[in-house]
């Protein structure tokens, strides 16, 4: 890494958009110092400072500059250091706008769908968020199948931004069944996203990174546990 | 070299496909503009836009380009040849804080928004309105730390924010008349108001904005589509 950069990553363990980060720098061979922040107990002055707007991890500080918001970090990383490690965005503008629609298509559509599908207000909310769930992931088989033209990922033969995009959720979505009883991939229905899941969960650069699947469940229980206390309490 | 094929597929009133019509022009290229249906949709839209079949569609050379924020930094890329300065900055830090605040635009604005058009109530129509009172104060903050004094979010010349923001300003200014929610407040938000002024008088921009009156029409017309109760605009019920 070029000598007299200071990064730092906010972060917090669970967050599949800091996971997003810590892969892109991961794959970028980039060194950095990681600060997980403790979301419940109060979050650090250098977060709230950093992120005013919306006071959220992941947060990268570079040189004393932050960037907020998990795919502006991706370009930002991609961008900054061009000449270190390998490209996480294609150099031919239409590709880039291709894979610029899937990002936001995963954000946009299949996150939206896991909130209401975990976190729905009613059984009626949660049933219709798993159903938009599953639409969202066949719809990124379609993708792999028709972009990917048979090739490992997303990118081609080699990583590239959608797989860092759709990878950071990988822990969640093999947490979601038993968490939120959200279907987990089924190699029936997306054959081809199980074996891109398996395959870019083996590579040596992300499989240290990716969190405990059993703290996922744990953690996504409680969360519901809260909520549904809250509730309860309200409503009384 | 064979003049590439630009076409646009799009609706007059949204303010997403406003954006890639603004960018376009902004650097000069000539395109086809295809209106298209809310109501019944092209078989090209479709075919082009299989996943989320919506407008704005840029299809270049046969090639579909679908998002809009995706579609801007598109001509911002595809096309060196073209006139007109650089829509994203070329700096990496500088590029990212425009991209949070498009990003600001997009998720918060927009959302916060939504119900002064598709609210169900009067009440619920104020309601937004006010919280984007709120919004527009945060983005006069961003308009100051952007522009440092220059004319636009982008500084001398127009950025991403300025098209994803210049994009609502049609809507902005019906807001008033639809739900009688002072928006545009120049008390509040000067250097917002002036920079809006500033960004319709643009050539690139002209023509693009609809009138409040059509919007106010066209935001009846669509919630009676949708089977939203009657809401009488505001600027009728003073009559």
């Amino acid at each position: 890494m070029a000598g007299g950069d200071e990064m730092k990553l906010l972060g917090m363990w669970a967050s599949p958009f800091v996971l997003r980060v810590k892969l892109a720098l991961s794959f970028k061979g980039l060194s950095y110092e990681y600060v997980e922040e403790d979301i419940v107990r109060g979050k650090s002055e250098l977060l709230l400072k950093s992120n005013p707007v919306h006071n959220k991890v992941p947060v990268l500080i570079h040189n004393g500059k932050p960037v907020c918001e998990s795919l502006i970090i991706l370009q930002y990383i991609d961008e900054a250091f061009a000449g270190t490690g390998p490209s996480l965005l294609p150099s031919d503008p239409y590709e880039r706008a291709v894979a610029r629609f899937w990002a936001a298509y995963i954000d946009d559509k299949m996150l939206a769908a896991w909130m209401q599908a975990s976190r729905g207000k009613t059984e009626e909310d949660k049933a219709e968020g798993k159903k938009q769930w599953s639409v969202a992931v066949e719809t990124l088989e379609g993708a792999l199948r028709d972009c990917g033209k048979g090739k490992p990922f997303f990118g081609g033969d080699s990583v590239g931004y959608v797989d860092v995009v759709l990878g950071g959720l990988l822990g969640w979505v093999h947490a979601n069944e038993e968490a939120f009883g959200i279907r987990s991939l089924d190699p029936q229905r997306t054959p081809l996203l199980v074996a891109w899941s398996e395959r870019f969960g083996a590579l040596e650069t992300v499989e240290p990174l990716m969190p405990d699947v059993s703290r996922l469940v744990e953690l996504g229980k409680m969360v519901l546990a809260r909520e549904a206390a809250a509730a309860a309490g309200a409503s009384n | 070299m064979a003049a590439e094929e630009l076409t646009l597929l799009g609706l007059w009133a949204s303010p997403f496909v406003i954006r890639a019509r603004i960018a376009l022009n902004l650097k000069g290229l000539t395109y086809v503009y295809a209106e298209d249906s809310i109501y019944n949709k092209s078989e090209l839209l479709l075919k082009s836009n299989p996943v989320l079949k919506k407008v704005p569609v840029l299809i270049h050379d046969g090639k579909p380009v679908c998002e809009s924020q995706v579609i801007v930094q598109y001509i911002d890329e595809a096309f060196p040849a073209a006139a007109g300065a650089p829509i994203l900055p070329s700096a990496p830090y500088d590029r990212a804080v425009a991209r949070f605040w498009a990003s600001y635009v997009e998720d918060k604005w927009f959302s916060t928004w939504l119900p002064v058009f598709s609210g169900r109530t009067a009440e619920e129509r104020v309601e937004a309105a006010t919280q984007v009172v709120a919004v527009l104060q945060t983005l006069e903050q961003a308009f100051k730390e952007c522009s440092k004094g220059k004319a636009f979010f982008g500084g001398d010349t127009v950025g991403l924010v300025d098209v994803v923001l210049g994009g609502h300003l049609g809507w902005l200014y019906a807001t008033e008349a639809i739900c009688g929610v002072k928006v545009v407040d120049a008390t509040k938000t000067p250097l917002l108001v002036a920079w809006a002024e500033r960004f319709c008088a643009l050539d690139a921009v002209k023509g693009l904005i609809p009138d409040v009156d059509r919007l106010v029409e066209y935001n009846k017309t669509r919630r009676a589509a949708l089977g939203l109760p009657l809401l009488l605009p505001y600027a009728e019920l003073q009559q």
